[in-house]
């Protein structure tokens, strides 16, 4: 097969469709990480630089509550997950929501400040070295015929799509929820109705953070974590959330899946390495073209 | 009587420039310490970053989060003419600008001709900042690949301008040769900005910062504007890229287009003062003898441990970003403008 002069492996469709169902099982992984950006964005109208590195942190917490005190990674959730909230909510409390006045770049260039500062304390507290956390059942799995699927992805596609709705269904129906989307609505008519603006922001950024917390848990099975993987998550992040649409819930969920099987595909064709260009790609096209993405509205 | 104190600010001023270019000419005679020299060289490095971000991102109002595209694109152009063809470095340097300026173009042409602004500009540039690191990772026929490009090292005194290396270019040069390429490509940067200071140009790029929308009903064309300022942009930044080959003699997809260098060439600008010509100097200075003394305070205490001076970094411009938004030079200006009130309330 030809593309563009470059001559590409051709692939059975089996193997081709095994890749797009093993990029779905990673999707539902990105679909959680973009879900807690997308609500920050659709709430505040920060782009959250630090997203990736909170990520990272949570998955730190992770390792160090498997290593030290031998806690399952997924029953690691329990802390991971009161534990960002509470830590979101106090960094926009205490930094972000005090330095976030003016400009959007220069909000971005705080939460940007905030990753370095969270990174490189990673780097200097736990070194640049790989961490695994390791599970009896890292490998068993069921054979789909085309593809291998272990638990962890499984967990992760279900535990992904089970958040995902609870979270819907919080914003739906209870009173907080309906507070947040006051607020992501119409910011003055939220304050003038009674609700406290700055406790639902930090309220949100909490959420969000408890996003990535739980998507922690349920990526340690399978990824590594060291200082500068939530750079590589943030890129993927923004591209799934500007691909769904800056705000939209149901476009992170979509746009996590499409960009789960994209990537796949593309490191099928394109190698490992060269796989990855396929996000940056989309990633472009999108926003030069259709800034509100797929599902967003506004910008 | 404001007349008169104007008039001596510009005088102060131009005194200031004359003794600093004076001190920053004059050093390599003065210190003799390896380390200190080394040390301003850095300094003078990162400044060149953030002077090349600023003429966009503090003159412009386009904050780009990947100015690595522009000092990578040179870096690997510069090396890579040379290691693969054998080109004279001094052949090479102009491509390496003008590929540089090119990608500048083709990045600029893209994002203002779809009106992407704020953060979105920022995404963008971030974006293909990453894709050009995943390619130079890739396309290992081209570039070698994550393994990187290394340029031989001449040891001949007598080839040491045709190679454009000074590590054996006799007594003087081979103390002082980088020392001064790295600040002949910084008052380049100065008088870049300097001119945007006072030029028609640099006043309708600094309307189209203030308001587009208005600069445009005044007939200033925002695109032409936006996009001039990016070539301009990337044409200082690549030569970054290029001392930074001449020196070190390689360079590797992490260092070419990782996040390093956007975020160099963002803190010395900020910390120091967007859209200001001393700022990035300023700012450089700064968080340089904030590293330094980190490593001798922190590092010693804690053993050294990578981390220590970026944690400084961050918080300083954290706590710029809420604090003085105008950076250093904004609070020197403030210092000085207090001064100078002072001295005049007493005269009048």
């Amino acid at each position: 097969m030809d593309f563009l002069g470059i001559s590409l492996p051709s692939y059975s469709l089996e193997t081709v469709f095994g890749s797009a169902i093993s990029g779905v099982f990673l999707g539902a992984i990105y679909a959680l990480v973009a879900l807690g950006l997308t609500l920050i964005y659709g709430v505040l109208h920060i782009i959250n630089f630090a997203h990736g590195t909170l990520l990272m942190l949570a998955m730190y917490a992770v390792f160090f509550l498997w290593s030290v005190f031998g806690v399952d990674p997924y029953l690691a959730m329990l802390i991971v997950v009161p534990g960002g909230y509470l830590f979101g909510y106090a960094l926009q409390r205490s930094v972000i929501g005090r330095t976030s006045h003016g400009r959007d770049e220069i909000i971005l260039l705080t939460t940007l400040g905030v990753s370095i500062v969270l990174e490189n304390f990673a780097l200097f507290a736990f070194s640049a070295n790989e961490r695994n956390v390791q599970v009896p059942y890292d490998f068993d799995g069921i054979d789909l015929g085309v593809v291998y699927i272990v638990w962890p992805q499984i967990a992760a596609l279900v535990g992904s799509l089970l958040i995902t709705a609870a979270l819907w269904c919080f914003m739906r129906f209870t009173d907080t929820g309906k507070a947040i989307r006051a607020v992501a609505k119409e910011r003055q008519g939220a304050r003038l109705m009674g609700i406290n603006v700055e406790h639902i922001f930090a309220v949100s950024f909490g959420i969000g953070t408890a996003c990535v917390a739980a998507a922690a848990s349920l990526l340690a099975p399978t990824y590594a974590v060291f200082p500068q993987v939530g750079y590589l998550f943030v890129l993927i992040a923004f591209t799934v959330v500007v691909l769904g649409g800056m705000g939209s819930f149901v476009g992170a969920l979509v746009g996590g899946l499409v960009i789960g099987v994209t990537e796949q595909i593309g490191r099928l064709y394109l190698g490992e390495s060269l796989g990855l260009i396929t996000i940056s790609a989309i990633f472009i096209l999108i926003l030069l073209f259709r800034p509100t993405g797929l599902f967003g509205q506004r910008l | 009587m404001s007349m008169l104190t104007t008039m001596s600010t510009g005088n102060m001023q131009r005194i200031g420039w004359a003794v600093l270019i004076g001190a920053l000419l004059a050093a390599p005679f003065a210190i003799h310490s390896g380390r200190w020299m080394e040390f301003i060289e850095l300094t003078l490095f990162a400044a060149l970053l953030g002077q090349g971000w600023n003429i966009l991102g503090g003159y412009g109002g386009q904050y780009s989060f990947g100015h690595a595209l522009f000092f990578g694109t040179a870096a690997y152009l510069q090396a890579l003419l040379q290691y693969k063809l054998g080109w004279s470095p001094w052949l090479t340097l102009w491509i390496a600008i003008g590929g540089s300026v090119a990608v500048a173009a083709f990045v600029g042409f893209l994002s203002f001709r779809y009106g992407l602004r704020g953060s979105y500009f920022a995404l963008v540039t971030l974006a293909f900042a990453e894709a050009f690191h995943v390619l130079s990772r890739s396309l290992v026929s081209v570039t070698e690949g994550g393994r990187g490009v290394q340029l031989p090292l001449n040891q001949d005194p007598e080839q040491a301008l045709a190679t454009f290396q000074f590590t054996f270019a006799g007594p003087f040069l081979s103390e002082a040769g980088y020392y001064y390429t790295i600040l002949i490509f910084l008052l380049i940067g100065f008088a870049v900005t300097g001119w945007l200071n006072h030029s028609r140009f640099g006043a309708q790029l600094q309307a189209v910062r203030e308001d587009e929308d208005a600069a445009s009903a005044l007939g200033i064309d925002p695109f032409r504007v936006k996009m001039s300022a990016i070539c301009l942009s990337a044409g200082v930044t690549s030569l970054a890229g290029i001392y930074y080959v001449q020196k070190f003699l390689f360079v590797d997809p992490g260092i070419a287009y990782g996040p390093g260098k956007s975020v160099e060439a963002l803190f010395a600008a900020i910390i120091g003062g967007v859209g200001t010509v001393l700022g990035p100097l300023l700012g450089s200075a700064f968080i340089h003898i904030v590293g330094e003394f980190a490593k001798e305070t922190i590092g010693a205490m804690l053993g050294d441990r990578p981390g220590v001076d970026l944690i400084l970094f961050g918080i300083i411009l954290v706590l710029m970003l809420a604090y003085m938004p105008r950076g250093l030079v904004g609070l020197v200006e403030l210092l000085w403008r207090k001064l100078i009130t002072k001295r005049g309330g007493g005269n009048a």
